[in-house]
């Protein structure tokens, strides 16, 4: 076990843990975050996705130990003053998700998208998207929102 | 009339002044309707489905869930209706077993069929008593009031009102229903009350927004996976290598440096736990067991259609069998056969299965779950634990999506012995290769099917016969220890259901006969591949044999596939979907292959049509195939829907997408790999699912809204013929007939060689 120091949705915590475990346990247990899933500990689906200083990471395999000085964001962190991100509003006003366990992974990889490519082409959106995975078959509705918070 | 006076209000509280001076017009609280307490959850009492609430909106109690859907929006919206209510003012409390009924939980798409049925004829009764109130207490008669947006109003003088609040806000109607006896789907009931006339719908129909939706976004809402108990520990399965093998020994040392870790081993069940998660994890993976030798079980996936044929039949249906095929058969001029074969699908869930489940002796016992039937899995882990199922509540918190039986039974078994042997409450959560692996499976299958043909071509038979592994080796209702994998470890007598499906369709063939045989699992206890309902059991291998069947036998007889099926179908609303997808996808009729090529890529457009318990729906895809690798896009899909009035437009497009795009991943990719040993398919790389680069460009949906008609289910319907769309639009494309799903490139370049 080590202290560990992390910064979360801004906010400093301290925890004591092995440095081996995935940031995802300690978001989940230790700072008690309800938002990033456990889908598959490979970082095959994206269900457990966080920014890591503005860059989406999988935290089901991102050892916590690895985060000093880095500014960790999850879903519930990418509002401001209470206003949800446009890509989040883009998603309820297209009704996207089904289940919704796998949210984290395309929105926060489509907020780190739009960052780098205000107005992505059909073909960029798939290209950064690729990978992640949606069970319910929610795609289709993913690409209408992701357009629309691109217009936002 | 039924008046609900409550007896016990008006001789002890405070009420029972105020309703003896109640005269007409006066506008005194009329508290004393109904009881101030919940009656008991019966399914004959009205309170098991409605409540007002202090502020006059209201509460459906519904017994069923949903899981992602919106099916739990369109039931607020029908009871919405029959209470003369706008959607803001109802909302669905849904899956808790001290708060509704048994209606069946989410099961054979009749979340709104059903379960919105018998709560919207629910609504209607309590319309009916709440307008019987307002006639009380406004001294005049029920019929010259008139209800809108929960105010009920003299028709004459629209002063003359009372709300629902003021009749009965925070109490509870304490009359009956007529019950048809029934728990589970097929619960009903009815009251005096008369369901409105369609002409005067104001809810049914409109596209409110899911209320599950922003807290889902913003990472605000539970999920079942969130649930935390004090002192609750973290557990996780250890299941074997080979499939079938038990532990023989369990060297607890290997572990004992894991703080708290606790080892609950019971015959083949074996599972840790440890009161932080990623100990249990640790655990799980550095415990040391010994396994018994066994022999290896399976014929591994490429010997699985062979297994099939060979296989001795443990039973045969047959479910249609009109005008003597064998003799049809033997006077045909000619006959054509092919023979189709569809895998092992696995539910695949986002996340792996959890279950929080609480044992106290002598107290209520609780079990959190994402199980699509809470209910049913509440009984389950009453029985797990041996104890009465009205001292345990089942609490339904959503899980990753599921799509029939999933693996979310069996970790509330395991979490129900885990709870007892460990005296804490504790949350069993799968890891990948055990949520893809060990998950329950769509079964395999094979199907036959023959046309025969009289000398001008015409169809005078058809003999539709599949033979594959049950549908219910282990029963969706999880309310029994042998379907629950902890169960079987535990060696409970097995008692498997042996059924199987057969195509729905209304094609006139005047001989026609549709049976099936069930074959003998390879291994009947414990095993990765227990063959259950997948999302519309069993709907995709049927459909995908049924309607590709129906494209070769037009195309053998010099027909467009379209034109065939317009022939034949002889229900209008079938005939009005095909022609629908057809208009509207701007359908080419063809009698062969086109083989449309631009470069590298052939285009192909293919069509399908299927019912589904009263749904009709027709698909045709656009696909392009790209012949150098053999690789598939879905490019485009049409799909006519008509599933009788349409409650909720919006929330069944989203619906219908979705089926669509978990369809298409099933036919391009899904298959379960396994050797002899054990199923091989484990994560997301051996069991690949559709990709967004792969995600259709459109889905063009046309609504038929048949106001007339019965709601019937969406849930599963569009996902029938879209395999079958997908084969007959690479049939198109190429020339190349597909008869083994998924469609891979390997598949298809063979085809083509």
């Amino acid at each position: 076990m080590a202290k560990i120091e992390l910064n979360v949705d801004g906010k400093a915590h301290s925890i004591d843990a092995d440095p081996d475990m995935p940031l995802l346990y300690a978001l989940r247990d230790d700072l008690g975050l309800r938002n990033p899933k456990f889908g598959c500990g490979l970082a095959q689906c994206g269900a457990c996705t966080v920014l890591v200083n503005g860059e989406p990471v999988r935290s089901c395999v991102t050892p916590v130990d690895s985060l000093a000085g880095a500014k960790v964001t999850t879903l519930a962190g990418i509002q401001t003053d209470g206003k949800p991100h446009k890509v989040q509003q883009a998603f309820i006003d297209e009704q996207v998700p089904q289940c919704g366990y796998c949210l984290n992974g395309w929105i926060m990889n489509t907020v780190s998208l739009l960052e780098k490519t205000a107005k992505p082409t059909d073909a960029q959106i798939r290209e950064a998207l690729t990978g992640l995975k949606c069970r319910c078959g929610a795609h289709v509705a993913m690409l209408r929102a992701i357009k629309r918070a691109a217009q936002a | 009339m039924n008046m609900n006076l409550n007896r016990r209000s008006l001789l002890t509280g405070m009420g029972a002044l105020t309703v003896s001076v109640v005269l007409p017009g006066a506008s005194a609280r009329a508290a004393v309707f109904g009881a101030d307490k919940r009656p008991a959850l019966k399914p004959e009492n009205l309170s098991s489905y409605i409540s007002v609430n202090a502020d006059g909106s209201a509460i459906g109690y519904w017994g069923k869930m949903d899981m992602g859907q919106g099916t739990d929006l369109g039931v607020a919206q029908m009871v919405a209706e029959e209470l003369d209510l706008p959607i803001e003012k109802v909302t669905v409390r849904a899956g808790d077993t001290a708060t509704s009924v048994n209606q069946g939980g989410a099961s054979g798409s009749t979340g709104i069929q059903m379960g919105g049925t018998a709560l919207a004829s629910a609504a209607a009764e309590a319309r009916f008593q709440l307008v019987a109130m307002a006639a009380q207490h406004l001294g005049i008669p029920a019929d010259q009031l008139t209800v809108n947006d929960g105010v009920v109003s003299a028709k004459a003088d629209p002063s003359k009102k009372v709300t629902y609040g003021e009749l009965i806000g925070g109490r509870y109607f304490d009359t009956q229903l007529e019950w048809n006896k029934q728990i589970g789907n097929g619960l009903f009931v009815k009251g005096q009350g008369q369901r409105k006339p369609v002409s005067e719908h104001k809810v049914i129909g409109s596209s409110p927004k899911r209320r599950d939706v922003p807290p889902k976004v913003l990472g605000t809402g539970d999920y079942v996976v969130d649930v935390k108990v004090p002192g609750m520990l973290h557990g996780r399965m250890i299941l074997p290598q080979v499939a079938g093998s038990t532990p023989t020994a369990v060297d607890e040392s290997s572990v004992k440096d894991i703080p708290g870790v606790k080892i609950v081993w019971r015959k083949g069940f074996l599972a840790v736990a440890a009161p932080r998660e990623w100990d249990a994890i640790k655990a799980s993976r550095q415990l040391k067991v010994t396994w018994s030798e066994v022999k290896p079980p399976f014929v591994g996936n490429k010997g699985i259609y062979d297994y099939i044929r060979h296989a001795k039949v443990q039973k045969r249906g047959v479910e249609q069998d009109d005008g003597n095929a064998d003799e049809v058969f033997k006077g045909a001029a000619r006959i054509v056969e092919a023979v189709y074969e569809w895998p092992f699908q696995s539910h695949a869930s986002m996340g792996p299965a959890c279950a929080v489940v609480d044992f106290k002796p002598n107290g209520e016992s609780t079990v959190w779950t994402g199980s699509q039937k809470p209910h049913y899995a509440r009984d389950g882990a009453a029985k797990m634990l041996e104890i009465d199922p009205e001292t345990m509540r089942g609490v339904w918190v959503p899980g990753p999506g599921s799509y029939g039986r999933n693996d979310a039974g069996d970790a509330v078994a395991d979490a129900a012995i885990m709870s007892k042997a460990l005296g804490a409450p504790v949350r069993m959560q799968g890891m990948r290769h055990q949520g893809t692996g060990w998950d329950p499976k769509g079964p395999a299958s094979i199907h036959t099917v023959r046309a025969a043909l009289d000398k001008d071509g015409a169809i005078i038979g058809w003999d539709f016969h599949s033979k594959g592994f049950s549908r219910v080796d282990v029963n969706s209702n999880e309310s029994e220890l042998h379907d629950t994998l902890a169960g079987q470890l535990l060696d409970v007598p097995l008692k498997p259901t042996l059924a199987f499906n057969v195509p729905e369709e209304s094609y006139g063939f005047k001989a026609k006969r549709k049976s099936w045989e069930t074959v003998q699992p390879q291994l009947d206890r414990a095993s990765p591949l227990r063959s259950t309902h997948l999302r519309d059991p069993l709907g995709p291998q049927l459909h995908f044999a049924s309607e590709s069947f129906i494209d070769e036998v037009a195309f053998a007889t010099n027909t467009d596939p379209v034109a065939f099926r317009l022939k034949h179908l002889t229900e209008a609303r079938d005939v009005a979907v095909v022609k629908t997808a057809a208009e509207k996808a701007g359908w080419q009729p063809r009698t062969a292959a086109r083989k449309q090529v631009k470069g590298d890529i052939a285009h192909g457009q293919g069509i399908a049509y299927a019912q589904r318990s009263g749904t009709r729906v027709a698909v045709i895809a656009e696909v392009e195939v790209n012949l150098k690798t053999g690789k598939v896009w879905g490019r485009k899909f049409t799909v006519a829907h008509d599933c009788g009035i349409i409650i909720n437009p919006q929330t069944l497009s989203l619906t219908i997408e979705g089926s669509v795009t978990q369809g298409l991943s099933r036919a391009l990719h899904e298959e379960v790999m396994f050797d002899d040993k054990n199923v091989t398919s484990v994560d997301w790389q051996t069991y690949p699912i559709l990709d967004m680069t792969e995600a259709p460009e459109s889905i063009d949906i046309v609504l038929i809204n048949m106001k007339n008609e019965k709601p019937t289910g969406a849930g599963e319907s569009a996902m029938r013929p879209l395999a079958a769309a997908v084969a007959n639009a690479i049939y198109d494309a190429t020339g190349v007939r597909l008869r083994q799903a998924p469609f891979t490139p390997e598949r298809i370049k063979a085809g083509m060689a």
